[in-house]
């Protein structure tokens, strides 16, 4: 095991997947030499593997994301990248109508064998056009499948993951994780698709979230634990396929839910999440199903408005108190 | 250019092939027999058809909306092929595509795609791919004077442009986009000189004449696969029937349509004839040919007409590589 920040194993993922398989190669606005990609997650690739295989684009959203359709039917595995999450809507045509439907649409003549990379959230006062968390877009097209890897030890082996998957991967990263550090496994490993992780075990209720408030509710947790309060938290590591089982079975344990994510809270993925527990645990709840989300506006710009529009500690601890 | 009387030969039948598969599908058509719209190749088989008479087996083609004549010029099954418009299992799309999406991969036809220009950015991978992997080939993307209007068209020129991708840019001018003229949309004489923008050596050509597109596509094929980078060849052409299922085409002028439609520009009989005058066929092999082809165009809507639909839960098929 070597320590080492988010950034650190994701690239160590890249890195084995381009050594391993000639036909993995990046593309993406300054991923290359000059910068290494906008949150550095590429820094020293093209480097180590030239210019051809970490291939720097022009601002071309659309094309990228058609690029690697285009690569990935005919034998390549790309993983094109798109700088900010909020971007992407210049390749939603790609990524949701090209990418996500030609297996089904073509009768299962092409698998599109493709990774998006992309960035979510907010807490950089980067206000509304570069800090939004979208993932729930994704898990509405079918044919897409979607990671949102929140700790380091998990980003590496999913990347291997989405990298060797038939089917277009949209790999969500979010920005305020990529520093974070955690023992990662020398050895190579692969992260299955679909197996959600409980992060800690607990009796009293059940935390489901993603991202950056995985690790917010890991520290509500270790709070109320003081109190006596026994939390258990999941990270499903993967929306599409989400792992359900985790869930219920945590749900029959605890009786009680709190769904936290970034995303502003109408149809969020929590949103979805809540209606599978009520279809398949109904009987085992003992409370009301608590969501915690951004308010349903824009990401704001000032650091007093987008603290009070991403949820915070006090929040997640209030939502759990609410039904303890 | 010296053209050989085998290529003539082909050129010709080739043209014909497309010609009496969209014949019969608008007889199919008329025994109501085929679900949704319909985009008609009618009238613009010399583009098809010399575009591809051009390629190799393992070159690509994209295809558009109207796609038909791509397909089979490249050499689909047209059992497959007319099976799949009548959204029957045995389709090569087993009735997941239909008439917008009608492709077989493995002719190397990329796909048919019912978003407008969206072709664009996928012969883009599909080309890089080429490249990358060495194999010599090269993809002809066709899209519409409608098409070239569209942000793809600039992005994906661009970047075919910067990295001297193996790919052939055919913009089939039929000179509406649905009823919208293309003098009303393009400020330019010709969608060609666009290209100059890019860099891009372009042409245009008498689309009516699938000898002429040939030619201009050996050319570009020839300066593809010597890794010079893309070509955009416009082929000037009219649509014989309206855009779509029901449309009279009413608002083509009655000169403009007269001339275009007139017997000596249309598709099959300038090849025909050119054909003859050169030698390569005698009216009564060209009639046997075409007696061949109807035999086998007969055939073909015998097996769609016998064929099974899908059952209804195929539907839940073909969205990933598995099921989950
Ligand atoms: C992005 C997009 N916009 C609009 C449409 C509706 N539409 C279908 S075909 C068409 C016209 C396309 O014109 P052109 O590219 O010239 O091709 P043509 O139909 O003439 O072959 C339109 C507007 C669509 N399918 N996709
Ligand atoms: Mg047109």
């Amino acid at each position: 095991m070597t320590e080492m920040t988010y950034r650190e194993a994701l690239k160590a993922g890249l890195r084995e997947e381009m050594q391993r398989d000639e036909s993995v190669f990046l593309m993406g606005e300054d991923i290359g030499l000059n910068w290494g990609g906008a949150f550095k997650v590429t820094k020293g690739l093209a480097e180590e593997f030239g210019e051809e295989r970490v291939r720097d684009t022009p601002i071309s959203e659309n094309t990228i994301a058609g690029a690697a359709v285009g690569a990935a039917i005919t034998g390549m595995r790309p993983v094109a990248e798109i700088m900010f999450g909020d971007l992407i809507t210049l390749a939603m045509d790609q990524v949701c109508n090209q990418a996500a439907k030609m297996r089904y649409m073509f009768g299962g003549q092409t698998s599109v064998p493709l990774v998006i990379r992309t960035v979510f959230g907010g807490g950089k006062n980067i206000a509304s056009h570069h800090s939004q968390s979208l993932e729930a877009w994704f898990m509405h097209t079918p044919g897409l499948k979607v990671a949102v890897p929140a700790f380091a030890s998990d980003v590496k082996g999913l990347i291997k993951t989405a990298i060797r998957d038939p089917d277009p991967v949209l790999f969500a990263e979010h920005k305020l994780v990529y520093d974070k550090k955690e023992e990662v496994p020398d050895e190579e490993y692969l992260i299955p698709f679909g197996e959600a992780k409980v992060r800690r075990e607990g009796a009293d209720v059940t935390v489901w979230g993603t991202f950056f408030m995985l690790h917010k509710a890991l520290e509500v947790a270790e709070e109320l634990a003081k109190e006596g309060i026994s939390v258990e938290v999941i990270d499903p590591r993967t929306l599409v396929p989400l792992d359900k089982k985790t869930i219920i079975e945590s749900v029959k344990k605890t009786g009680r839910l709190v769904l936290v994510t970034e995303e502003t809270k109408t149809l969020a993925t929590t949103a979805e999440v809540a209606a599978i527990v009520q279809e398949e645990a109904f009987d085992w709840l003992d409370a009301p199903i608590k969501r915690v989300n951004a308010p349903d506006t824009p990401v704001p710009f000032a650091p007093t408005l987008e603290n009070f529009f991403i949820p915070d500690h006090k929040r997640i601890a209030q939502a759990i108190r609410d039904i303890i | 250019m010296a053209v050989d009387k085998k290529k003539l030969i082909d050129l010709y039948t080739r043209t014909l092939k497309v010609r009496l598969f969209e014949e019969k599908v608008w007889e199919l058509f008329g025994e109501n027999i085929v679900p949704g719209t319909l985009h008609l190749y009618l009238g613009q088989e010399a583009v098809a058809a010399g575009v591809t008479a051009a390629l190799k087996d393992s070159d690509w083609v994209q295809s558009t909306h109207r796609g038909h004549g791509h397909v089979i010029a490249k050499g689909a099954d047209e059992k497959k092929a007319l099976a799949e418009l009548l959204g029957k299992a045995t389709g090569s799309c087993k009735g997941k595509g239909g008439s917008m999406h009608i492709t077989e991969f493995k002719k190397g036809v990329l796909g048919a795609t019912g978003v407008v220009a969206s072709g664009l950015p996928i012969a883009v991978g599909a080309a890089l791919s080429c490249k990358m992997r060495g194999t010599k080939d090269v993809v002809a993307c066709f899209f519409g004077d409608g098409a070239s209007n569209n942000g793809t068209f600039g992005e994906s020129l661009n970047m075919s442009a910067i990295w001297q991708l193996p790919v052939i840019w055919i913009v089939e001018n039929n000179l509406y986009a649905m009823g919208t003229p293309i003098k009303l949309t393009c400020p330019s004489a010709t969608i060609a000189e666009r290209a100059n923008g890019y860099c891009i050596p372009n042409t245009v050509v008498d689309g009516n004449n699938a000898l002429e597109v040939y030619e201009a596509t050996v050319e570009a094929v020839k300066r593809a696969r010597q890794g010079g980078g893309p070509t955009l060849i416009e082929c000037r052409t009219y649509r014989q029937r309206g855009h779509s299922r029901f449309d009279p085409a009413k608002y083509r002028p009655e000169d403009e349509a007269k001339e275009w439609l007139s017997e000596n520009r249309d598709a099959v009989n300038v090849i025909r004839k050119i054909a003859i005058e050169r030698s390569a066929l005698t009216e009564k092999e060209a009639d046997k040919i075409r007696e061949k082809l109807q035999k086998q165009i007969d055939k073909a809507a015998d097996f769609a007409r016998n064929s099974e639909y899908p059952k209804p839960e195929d539907a839940l098929e073909d969205v990933y590589a598995e099921a989950f």
